[in-house]
């Protein structure tokens, strides 16, 4: 701590965030820092001196911030602020999230972007619930530069064994988190040992003051000597050129570069970087927003990254991460959610809880679900292969937000890795084929996909989905059928028809289908599939390439045809649990294709479902990829 | 990059993200200078172009310099400009203190707009350090029923990702200059040369601070006549920028009671 960096005059203000368990002295903290730095509106500190006066006490610093928060505040509501103060040139923000209320998802707000933290521990409580919890929040935020601000140690006379013993504690406890903290300050905010001024009661202390722990926080690192990491934020078509946007989150581009494109991998150079009222560009670095145009003309999508040849990202469709929970209520298995990563969107599901951090002494545990507000170590299964940065602290990407159908955040996703298997948990692990789905596509001429067909027994589903294969396969389409009955002779012998059992009969087929159509194949699925919640299910394990398409037959007409004399027996009460007759089906709201079989013909149906899928897996649907 | 430079940087990817997530989308334009530095932002972000209409929701009680800056202007920068205007203050809420009482007028005027045009998203140019409450907002805040600011239920907001619903009857308002503080905008005005009303210049000792409806807002005593000086100023004061807005003051909670129902 010897040499304190002057960073220039106009560098941007480094954000830190105050965090500690209540009355270990925050908002002291803060009073008397603004204090010490001259930071504070004239008047103020006089107003504090006989505020205290009155209620008999020597000088509460905390009144300090009580005053300016009600002030921001107007005493109404709760949130996190902002508090600028200056260390000789350099600017600083104080993040402080008060109230308890929502307080995580306030603090994250605010913190999120922190560059530093300061732990304020009382030297005679040590760790409490919050400074636990706070102090996970550190490590799940990333935020490395960690100062443990021991107050209060005027209560151990400034006692060099007792204060050492005490930081030894605290630092078992970060650790365990991984946490290695930067510097130790033991202090008094209230009376302002080692504040901004050396203490003369600690003399064997010989380590920085708070401010000089502050001074020495590096400045935002950058992240310009990174292999490059540019996501797409969108494509504009301006005049006769094609743009593509988005701000560079590592490394740097020059004009003359090549780039690899997204997950489907097509190659381009920088053909130019656009801007206005700028000085023309020809490189730009991490933090920039940028516009360039690509040779070839490749289009991108909305999440694409473009990378280096040499340096790609992890691709995987099964990830690992760490997660902060937001939600008052608990996350289990199952749950499916957007994962925004950038500024790509990724539909997941949660695959597994791997374990679940207990916050009495930061160990972690195997668990059914997460805790309402808790920390966990989980594993998304993807809708597809996605390409992905782990999370190192001093990035900013390679961290995901979880949204819900609201499009509303529940959760923060650092991400770890790709997930792995573990010992008789995780018996599966698909690992990521190093033929492209696009390769595939192109060979075979068309693109995979599953065509999920629903509807009443009996309404003609596994004719029709024979029928078009037929017609798909002589137009030279890989095509397959997976219909109930065959699974049910194999792959499913071992279910039943409770409710239960036909769910996992639904997942298995759509499991097996995305594998099928993972390889490259057009899959029909037939199968009476009765709840929304079913296909919802079938939709998520299969995730892109998923059509629902619902064969709207009439009961009267299914029973009428009855083509297994199942109705009858069913009637006759030889079968429980029947759909359409003691069991009910649900009819989806909006199929992607809803086909009507009474007064058509077979040909007719069989000719436009075909026609339909044909059209869904043409090379050019959706995928606006090469060149125009 | 400096620090102007990462504002800018941010802000270009704000309005970015709201020009892809919200259709239709439109800019206020109410002349002041926390305004035209965010057209300016929109102008780099789209390479010289404004995509989206900018609208002025018109309270008829402007200074006419600056109603000839908006003609100007929108012609010059190629805009496309939505007129709205404001119901009288006869129709506004009467238990308000008058001076947010006639403030309130821009609200149903600006409510009035956003229904008509449908839009899905607003942006804003409000900044954090002008106001208690304003320091409270998200940069993508929705807004419900009603248009009404649920500030005790915010979403969560981080990692630059930004909540985005697609109800029907909700909108967003989108802000991307809430990081800026007043001497940030200053700066990036003299380092871009981005032509402002006079009004915000001395003369004869006094200057507009902040500009508003000329019956509410009054002028400082100041003797900065060019950017420089303006910017010289700021750096040894300490009164606050919107002291000369009147509803800002009128009592304890007037202004969070205008946000609340949709004030800017």
């Amino acid at each position: 701590m010897n040499t304190i960096p002057t960073p220039a005059p106009q560098d941007a203000a480094t954000p830190i965030v105050i965090v500690g368990h209540v009355d270990h002295g925050k908002s002291t903290l803060i009073g008397r820092l603004l204090y010490d730095t001259d930071s504070l509106p004239e008047g103020r500190v006089a107003q504090i001196i006989e505020s205290s006066k009155k209620r008999g006490l020597t000088v509460e610093w905390s009144f300090l911030l009580d005053s300016l928060q009600i002030e921001r505040d107007q005493g109404v509501t709760v949130d996190s602020t902002r508090i600028p103060f200056k260390l000789g040139n350099r600017q600083f923000v104080i993040v402080d999230a008060p109230g308890h209320r929502q307080f995580l998802r306030n603090m994250i707000t605010g913190a999120a972007d922190a560059e530093a933290a300061v732990l304020v521990v009382d030297a005679n409580e040590g760790a409490q619930e919050q400074t636990r919890r706070h102090a996970m929040l550190l490590r799940l935020i990333g935020i490395r530069h960690v100062i443990v601000f021991m107050n209060k140690v005027d209560i151990f006379n400034y006692d060099q064994k007792k204060i050492e013993a005490a930081e030894r504690d605290i630092t078992k406890l970060l650790l365990q988190l991984e946490i290695e903290p930067t510097v130790f300050v033991p202090a008094s905010a209230r009376e302002g040992d080692n504040m901004a001024s050396r203490s003369d009661k600690m003399p064997w202390y010989k380590g920085p003051t708070l401010t000089e722990a502050l001074a020495a926080v590096p400045a935002p690192s950058s992240r310009a000597d990174l292999p490059l990491r540019l996501p797409v934020q969108d494509v504009y078509r301006f005049d006769t050129k094609r743009i593509v946007v988005g701000r560079i989150e590592r490394g740097r581009i020059r004009v003359g570069d090549e780039v690899v494109i997204g997950v489907h991998g097509a190659k381009a150079r920088i053909a130019s970087i656009e801007s206005w009222h700028t000085a023309p560009q020809v490189a730009a670095v991490a933090g920039q927003s940028v516009a360039v145009t690509l040779e070839p003309d490749v289009i991108p999508d909305r999440g694409d990254f473009l990378f280096p040849a040499d340096h790609a990202p992890l691709r995987a469709a099964r990830i690992r991460t760490r997660l902060f929970w937001l939600r008052q209520e608990p996350l289990r298995v199952g749950e499916s959610f957007r994962l925004r990563l950038a500024t790509a969107e990724h539909q997941v599901t949660v695959a597994a809880i791997d374990s679940v951090v207990r916050l009495e002494d930061l160990t972690e545990h195997p668990a059914e679900e997460v805790p309402p507000e808790g920390f966990a170590e989980i594993t998304l299964a993807v809708s597809e292969t996605m390409l992905f940065d782990p999370f190192v602290p001093g990035t900013a990407d390679g961290r995901g937000v979880l949204v819900d159908r609201n499009q509303q955040i529940v959760g923060g996703a650092p991400l770890i890795g790709v997930a792995e298997s573990v010992a008789g948990r995780n018996a599966i692990h698909p690992t990521g084929s190093a033929v492209s789905l696009w390769d595939r596509a192109q060979a075979k001429g068309h693109r995979g996909g599953v065509f999920w067909m629903t509807g009443l027994p009996g309404a003609g589903k596994s004719t029709l989905a024979r029928e078009a294969e037929n017609r798909l396969f002589a137009r030279g389409i890989d095509v397959s059928v997976l219909d109930g009955d065959t699974l049910r002779a194999g792959l499913c012998a071992d279910l039943g028809f409770s409710e239960a059992d036909r769910r996992e009969n639904v997942r298995r087929a759509a499991a097996v289908a995305r594998i099928l159509a993972e390889s490259g194949q057009v899959v029909i699925v037939a199968l009476i599939s009765p709840t929304v919640a079913d296909r919802e299910m079938a939709r998520q394990v299969v995730g892109e390439g998923f059509h629902e398409i619902f064969i709207d037959t009439p009961q009267a007409t299914c029973e009428q045809r009855d083509p297994k004399g199942l109705y009858a027996a069913a009637r006759a009460g030889k079968i429980e649990g029947f759909t359409g007759v003691d069991a009910p089906y649900e009819a989806p709201q909006k199929p992607d294709l809803r086909v009507e079989t009474t007064d058509v013909s077979r040909d007719e149906t069989a000719a436009r479902l075909a026609a339909y899928i044909t059209d869904a897996i043409r090379l050019d649907a959706s995928a606006r990829r090469q060149t125009s | 990059m400096d620090d102007l430079d990462q504002l800018e940087a941010q802000s270009i990817f704000i309005l970015r993200e709201a020009y892809r997530k919200l259709k239709p989308l439109a800019m206020l334009w109410s002349l002041g200078k926390d305004s035209n530095v965010m057209l300016w932002l929109a102008r780099k972000a789209f390479l010289g172009r404004v995509p989206f209409p900018v609208m002025h929701v018109d309270t008829g009680k402007k200074f006419p310099e600056m109603y000839k800056f908006r003609d100007e202007y929108t012609k010059k920068w190629n805009l496309e400009l939505l007129l709205g205007d404001c119901p009288p203050v006869e129709e506004i809420d009467p238990t308000l203190p008058p001076a947010a009482r006639s403030a309130a007028r821009k609200t149903a005027g600006l409510a009035a707009m956003i229904d008509k045009y449908k839009l899905a998203g607003v942006i804003a140019g409000i900044r954090r350090d002008e106001q208690a409450t304003r320091a409270k907002e998200r940069v993508f805040s929705p807004r419900g029923s009603g248009h009404k600011w649920d500030v005790r239920n915010q979403p969560p907001e981080f990692w630059d990702q930004y909540a985005t619903p697609h109800e029907a009857g909700v909108h967003v308002r989108v802000h991307p200059l809430l990081s800026w503080r007043e001497i940030d905008i200053w700066r990036y005005i003299e380092r871009e040369g981005i032509p402002l009303v006079d009004l915000y210049f001395s003369k004869e000792g006094k200057r507009y601070r902040s500009l508003g409806d000329q019956d509410i807002t009054s002028p400082i005593e100041s003797n900065a006549s060019t950017v420089a000086e303006v910017i010289a100023e700021l750096e040894t004061s300490r009164t606050s920028e919107r002291a000369g807005r009147a509803m800002d003051h009128e009592s304890e909670d007037a202004f969070e009671r205008l946000r609340v129902a949709g004030y800017l």
